[in-house]
């Protein structure tokens, strides 16, 4: 009935037609739905309810003694560790690029620009076989390094450098298109105004980005608590040390003991998840607030 | 819709000014930063795999398991981003226009394996197909081995390239809107008509940017396919996979040959991402 209403009334009318008069015929539109369903259903929502109820099935009390054992929590927290504070060093330096990306012209900037998504298309394996010829103790600049006693591979700085690595592209591509479409004009007339460029940044700038720079860091920071391929060569997985998470659940798993690494997936899901959710939220509110 | 910016409004936003005193070292640091953190491990890898000559590099690339693993990689690549392409244009389809009860779940659904481990995703697949798990008895039925074997590392790069088509068709989706293909309706097209010759057509520059990205994070693959498929020398044995052997085995020059050629692939694909996306930006936004 709707449909017939819809398409003559288009018919009358000279004006474009109505949206409803797009919606696919009952079949087509129930099709469709269906495989979405079972696509996602299938692929993302059963294997994730085979790690909950795998990390639950021997009760709370289990779930939380393999949460908090030494070897979990100690990887729990370097992993958090670690992410907070490449976090924080990419907020910066991500912020930084897009800026100058977004405001200035100088030779080799089209080249930056194309550089930032390199993490994103090199395999994490591959970063971190790169991150070891270069600082490792075969390399050029590690053989340099350890004569002076700063170790980079095996060591934590090593993890922090692959992170680093890994999560460059987030926040300079969450912020670069705000500043692409930022209003100049705010900007210059602070200027005229007689403010100096850092306090334009400070006062003018800054909080217009400030969503999108929340964007970004939260999806380092999620992205930064999976991170397995790079870490795993770069670590030296020095339990207590150097294991972050990711690589402590790969040892349970093959070591046979499904039901910690169970639980500690739960945990690093969650959080990561949380954050997610956090980014949907955030970018969603502008959306709705402009129609 | 607020949004009116033809090509003459695009400019002043791009509108850029050559850096002066202070802020010429603001893009000094910037640009030294992406190189030291970027560009040098880049140059370490060619120095690593070309240290010892054209000869050992070329022997170490065409060495048969090499060969071998740089295909399985192609193929499960290929493979996962064709799944992924058709049926997550279904999924961004559904997410834009359809409305239904439990529909921000499957929103949510789709961005899981991006807060997802690697190993995590492998290891789902372990619990569901492994022994005792919820759907070995069906694939047993069936004859298909999916634990250290091909089908399951494939579906370990399914779900970890899963996001990208989605997420980047979703926006796209949600510009072009439907006013053109109801237009294809009221001529009698069919659904199926008019979203092959409407809507794709439309769309096609954010669905090869979601697809490139696909491709690239199926490529790359390790942590998931490391957990699946049990590491069988020429057999379920990916280039990623190689090189962590290559590694482990004291084998550089086969390690660094391999990561060369996949970072060399990477390269030419971040080419076409920045292609890709460029398009996307020109005619969607302006």
């Amino acid at each position: 009935m709707t449909p017939a209403a819809g398409s003559a009334s288009a018919a009358t009318a000279p004006a474009p037609a109505r949206k409803d008069a797009a919606v696919p015929r009952p079949w087509g539109r129930w099709g469709l739905r269906a495989t979405a369903i079972a696509y996602l259903g299938l692929a993302v929502a059963l294997p994730l309810a085979a790690v909950v109820e795998q990390g639950f099935s021997a009760g709370l009390r289990e779930f939380w003694r393999n949460v908090t054992g030494p070897a979990a929590a100690d990887a729990l927290q370097l992993t958090l560790l670690m992410a907070a504070i490449m976090t924080a060093v990419n907020v910066v330096f991500g912020v930084a690029t897009a800026y100058v990306l977004a405001r200035y012209e100088f030779p080799g900037r089209g080249l930056l620009n194309g550089l930032v998504d390199l993490p994103f298309a090199i395999p994490t394996l591959v970063t971190g076989l790169m991150l070891v010829v270069l600082y490792g103790p075969a390399g050029f600049l590690g053989r340099w390094m350890e004569g002076r006693g700063i170790q980079v591979i095996f060591a934590r700085p090593g993890i922090l450098l692959a992170l680093l690595f890994v999560c460059y592209p987030f926040v300079v591509r969450s912020v670069q298109p705000v500043l692409l479409g930022a209003e100049r004009s705010e900007e210059e007339a602070a200027w005229t105004l007689g403010a100096s460029r850092w306090k334009t940044f400070w006062r003018v700038t800054l909080p217009e980005i400030l969503p999108a720079v929340l964007t970004g860091a939260l999806l380092c920071f999620a992205r930064a608590l999976g991170e397995f391929g790079s870490i795993v060569i770069v670590a030296g997985n020095i339990p207590g040390r150097t294991l972050t998470a990711p690589v402590y659940i790969f040892g349970e798993i093959e070591s046979q003991n499904p039901r910690s690494a169970s639980a500690v997936s739960i945990v690093l899901l969650t959080i990561s998840f949380v954050m997610l959710l956090l980014v949907d939220a955030y970018s969603r509110r502008p959306k709705a607030a402009g129609g | 819709m607020a949004d009116v910016a033809g090509p003459e409004a695009a400019d002043p936003r791009e509108r850029r000014t050559r850096p002066r005193g202070i802020e010429l070292l603001l893009v000094a640091v910037v640009v030294g930063y992406a190189g030291i953190l970027l560009v040098g491990p880049l140059l370490g890898l060619v120095w690593g795999a070309l240290r010892g000559g054209a000869g050992p590099f070329w022997r170490a690339l065409t060495h048969p398991e090499a060969l071998h693993a740089l295909k399985l990689t192609l193929l499960l690549g290929l493979a996962a981003t064709a799944i992924n392409a058709v049926l997550g244009t279904c999924a961004a389809l559904v997410l834009v226009r359809d409305d239904f009860r439990g529909k921000r779940v499957l929103n949510g659904l789709v961005d899981l394996p991006l807060a997802t481990s690697p190993v995590i995703a492998g290891f789902m697949l372990i619990l569901l197909f492994g022994r005792g798990g919820w759907l070995t008895p069906a694939v047993e039925a069936l004859g298909v081995p999916i634990v250290f074997a091909v089908p399951g590392m494939l579906l370990a790069t399914v779900f970890v390239s899963l996001p990208f088509v989605t997420r980047e068709l979703v926006p796209v989706l949600e510009q072009i809107g439907t006013e053109s293909e109801s237009v294809a309706y009221t001529m009698g097209a069919s659904p199926w008509t008019a979203f092959w010759r409407i809507t794709l057509p439309a769309a096609r520059w954010g669905l090869l940017y979601g697809v490139s990205l696909t491709f690239a994070r199926a490529i790359g693959e390790f942590g998931a396919v490391l957990v699946v498929s049990g590491s069988i020398a020429g057999l379920t044995e990916t280039a990623t996979l190689f090189v962590y052997r290559a590694l482990d085995e004291r084998n550089p020059v086969g390690a660094h040959a391999v990561a060369l050629v996949l970072a060399l692939f990477s390269f030419v694909l971040l080419l076409g991402m920045e292609f890709f996306r460029r398009r996307r930006r020109r005619s969607y936004r302006s």
